[in-house]
């Protein structure tokens, strides 16, 4: 463990890049077979199965500490993470080992189905034997959530300086479906596997936000503009005469949108198309809040499934007859990918996203204002002649979203946020009027500056009317532009609605909290655009 | 147990400060009043506007210094002075140099006020010393029992050992510590051996005074701006927590930051501030050595100020003590790391 832990205070303690990579890399040359490949599992969201539950976890640490457990659990939420919480709280440990981080994983797994005094002495004694960062990352290991600071496409690039591949194949046989149990190191990285090959998706490639006015991107023909859905970007493959959905997330989405089978009737094996998952009903778009129910099931009830069905609104085309395609130019794969579906019937659950024509960029503009009419969330720029690239990638593919609806609200409550922003007040509810009451409807915790972070939290420190646990309440005093991408009825909130991606667009020191914006101005918008 | 309420009692808490009526002066006041006691020089509890100034004798340089010309009386720890039959004597506290815990008695009720202070003897501020009383009004800034420090050797060989990789490779060192009290500390846990020390103003000044006032700490080169930076190439730079990343940081080519303080405890302190080292070093007391100092008083009441405090109040009364919370306007680096950060780069 001493090894990883290592690796992860060095990858801690710095906020440059190349640095990360130099850790990674130096530790990927040296670690055995085994720990490289949980090493790669962990800092691609692969987790070992969670042999304990967080529950145990307190109880214990508070026993062990010998606290009070509503004294652990306050202090839970100023540390901000479990983890680290119960890292800290314990006593110095009095014993040490040698053993790496694969012993300790398979250790963990081996109590899985043990009794409770057995994982006990078990974790007990882990807790005595390692110390420190050992300690942390062995809560971690329970707990979840690798969030170290390096995204998977830096592991990548110290794997493939570590082993001399090429570090676009490298992402693409990380994709998928495996975890440390189904394979081993070489299986993975080195050796030729047709298994896993089949579910394997592409990276997707990710566009950048437009900021301002698209002239600089030269001549409007050279573009291909597309409605910018608001669903879930997924990529379906069909190969060896199966199908597998994937999210951009990584995430294997087959058993929640089993209409996906049939696109296997209309389609041909060695086919992979990126696309939006979306809610569809009486030839158009669902909100993204029918969509999220479906989301949130791994297995989806009849009901539902007739409630929301959901369509793949296809852009592109990756694979076409078993050969990776995304070296052609974009417009090729549309060519193809429009022909690949000219055949398929109309109730298919597959569309192609329409093309937007348009003659300059004016034209554009004008269509883009229509968004919201068309369930869209603006557009996307695609150049005619852009490659599938692999990750997020400036130049080539953009963004171009709507400016986001706002509204003036007043602060009412304020949590502290956790991990890296655990000291500070960053997450707000928020009001409007309703006569001289104020309703709650929306959370947000983004878009202020660190220094306007610290300046309200001194704030909510001294104005503190009464706590609930990490929770504040505080005069209403500050007003705050909210920005969000959309708005729905919502039964479940007092005020009757429900927002997509609110977030602080500014501070509004300029305002006063009657100057606030009310629930009428908030049901108005309900009607306009929801 | 209602004893008490037969008189009234020999501390009140007020609006401007902790307050003996009998005696008629205040214990660190944070707002202008005509008597004032005060525990140490931190801007926080040594504030401007007091008619009259009582504090230790090492405390008083840096007093003057730093409130100008004020009208102090000045006392040795444990010496005696009474006003109104009300006994008044400083005990060490241990926070920084001349740091007092201030003992009011008055037939058999005995307060101290414990101002901020930490248990382990840093070797260079007169050494914590419990003091018996009846109440005992303590800080708890650290007050939960995530907070536990490390022997300050334990600490400094961090410090030396980052230190010395750093001038091997020709890289300066450069740790945030506040200008009075922390970054005298870390001055005394250096190997003088490995480079030379330089120091930001705000340091130096207070080191001038402590140095005036016999205190020993190793030579130091002040920065200006006229010092040819690049003949210090892997020297130790200790500099005001605010000047971190600021453009007088940058003037070092190639450096590595650290910040010394108890909240680099926290992960997410650690990384909110980017630094490329954090040391668990703090002039306030942990949770372990709150819980010792509280007991060595051997007092039934205790009232918690500045910190965690209505969660060390909950504990305090869950283990038997009559404990309450005081509502104070001292800052020191209380629940707000950044903020005080910021405020005592002066």
């Amino acid at each position: 463990m001493r090894d990883f832990a290592t690796v992860f205070q060095a990858l801690d303690e710095t906020t440059k890049t190349s640095r990360k990579v130099d850790a990674i890399a130096q530790y990927f040359e040296t670690a055995d077979d085994a720990d490289r490949l949980w090493t790669i599992a962990l800092f691609s969201g692969r987790r070992p199965k969670r042999a304990v539950t967080t529950t145990q976890l307190r109880t214990w640490a508070a026993e062990t500490a010998g606290i009070d457990l509503w004294l652990f659990e306050e202090c839970y939420p100023i540390v901000g993470d479990l983890a680290e919480t119960i890292g800290l709280i314990l006593p110095v440990n009095s014993q040490h080992s040698n053993k790496g981080l694969t012993h300790w994983i398979d250790a963990l797994a081996s109590f899985k189905d043990a009794d409770e005094t057995a994982k006990k002495d078990f974790v007990l004694n882990a807790w005595d034997t390692l110390g420190g960062t050992e300690r942390f990352l062995f809560n971690k290991l329970i707990t979840g959530g690798f969030r170290v600071g390096v995204s998977q496409k830096l592991m990548t690039r110290a794997l493939a300086r570590a082993t001399g591949k090429d570090e676009a194949e490298l992402a693409h046989r990380l994709m998928g479906n495996w975890t440390p149990q189904s394979t081993d190191f070489h299986t993975l990285i080195e050796a030729d596997d047709p298994e896993s090959a089949l579910s394997r998706p592409y990276p997707f490639y990710l566009a950048h936000g437009l900021d301002g006015a698209p002239d600089d991107l030269g001549a409007v023909e050279d573009w291909h503009p597309e409605w910018k859905w608001d669903g879930i970007r997924g990529q379906v493959i069909l190969r060896g005469g199966t199908h597998f959905v994937w999210s951009r997330g990584e995430e294997l989405m087959t058993d929640r949108f089993p209409e996906f089978m049939r696109l296997l009737d209309y389609l041909p094996s060695g086919t992979v198309l990126d696309g939006e998952i979306l809610g569809w009903k009486d030839a158009q778009p669902l909100p993204f809040a029918d969509l999220q129910k479906r989301i949130g099931r791994k297995t989806t009830p009849a009901k539902l499934l007739r409630d929301t069905p959901v369509i793949l609104y296809a852009y592109d085309l990756l694979e076409w007859e078993g050969e990776d395609i995304r070296n052609h130019p974009f417009l090729e794969r549309r060519a193809l990918l429009d022909t690949t579906l000219r055949d398929v019937p109309s109730d298919a659950p597959i569309k192609l996203s329409p093309q937007i024509k348009a003659k300059t960029w004016e034209d554009l503009a004008q269509t883009r204002a229509e968004a919201r009419a068309h369930h869209a969330e603006g557009l996307m720029l695609k150049r005619s002649d852009s490659l599938y690239l692999a990750g997020r990638k400036k130049g080539d593919w953009w963004k171009w979203k709507l400016d986001p609806l706002t509204i003036d609200a007043v602060m009412i409550y304020a949590q502290s946020g956790h991990g890296r922003r655990a000291t500070l007040f960053t997450d707000y509810t928020f009001a409007v009027w309703q006569g001289n009451d104020l309703i709650p409807f929306t959370k947000a915790y983004s878009g202020l500056t660190d220094a306007e972070f610290r300046q309200i939290t001194a704030w909510v420190r001294k104005n503190t009317l009464q706590r609930f646990g990490p929770v504040r309440r505080i005069p209403p005093e500050h007003v705050f532009e909210i920005a969000f991408e959309g708005i729905q009825r919502s039964t479940r909130h007092k005020s009757g609605v429900a927002l997509r991606f609110p977030r602080m667009l500014r501070w509004r020191q300029d305002k006063a909290a009657q100057d606030a914006n009310s629930l009428d101005d908030l049901k108005e918008m309900l009607r306009l655009y929801g | 147990m209602f004893l008490g309420m037969a008189s009234d009692p020999l501390i009140t808490f007020t609006d401007r400060g902790i307050y003996c009526p009998r005696a008629a002066l205040y214990v660190d006041p944070w707002k202008p009043v005509t008597r004032a006691l005060i525990t140490h020089g931190h801007a926080d509890h040594a504030r401007a506007g007091h008619a009259r100034y009582m504090c230790t004798t090492s405390a008083a340089p840096v007093m003057r210094h730093r409130l100008g010309s004020i009208t102090l009386d000045t006392i040795d720890y444990g010496q005696t002075v009474a006003v109104n039959g009300v006994e008044i004597s400083f005990h060490p506290a241990g926070h920084v140099i001349g740091s007092a815990q201030i003992r009011l008695a008055y037939k058999g009720e005995i307060w101290v006020v414990s101002g901020d202070y930490k248990t382990e003897d840093d070797g260079i501020s007169e050494a914590f010393e419990p003091v018996r009383c009846t109440h005992f009004i303590s800080e708890c800034t650290f007050g939960l029992p995530i907070f536990k420090w490390e022997p300050q050797t334990v600490i400094a060989e961090q410090i030396n050992t980052w230190w010395h990789k750093n001038a091997q490779a020709g890289v300066s060192s450069i740790i945030g510590a506040y200008s009075l009290g922390k970054a005298q500390r870390i001055l005394s846990m250096l190997d003088t051996d490995i480079s030379p020390i330089l120091t930001h103003g705000a340091i130096e000044a207070s080191n001038e005074i402590l140095r005036a006032q016999g205190v020993q700490l190793p030579p130091t080169t002040l920065v200006t701006p006229d010092l040819d930076r690049k003949a210090y190439k892997g020297a130790m730079i200790l500099a005001p927590p605010a000047a971190l990343g600021s453009n007088w940081a940058r003037g070092f080519a190639k450096h590595s930051s650290g910040f010394a303080s108890g909240w680099m405890r926290l992960r997410g302190v650690r990384r909110r501030r980017a630094l490329d080292q954090g040391f668990i070093i703090s002039d306030h007391v942990d949770w372990n050595g709150l819980l010792d100092a509280i007991s060595a008083t051997n007092a039934e009441n205790i009232y918690v100020t500045h910190g965690y405090t209505d969660i060390f109040a909950r504990h305090l009364n869950s283990i038997g003590y009559n404990a309450a919370i005081v509502e104070t306007a001292f800052e020191g680096d209380s629940e707000e790391p950044d903020a005080a950060v910021e405020s005592d780069a002066s």
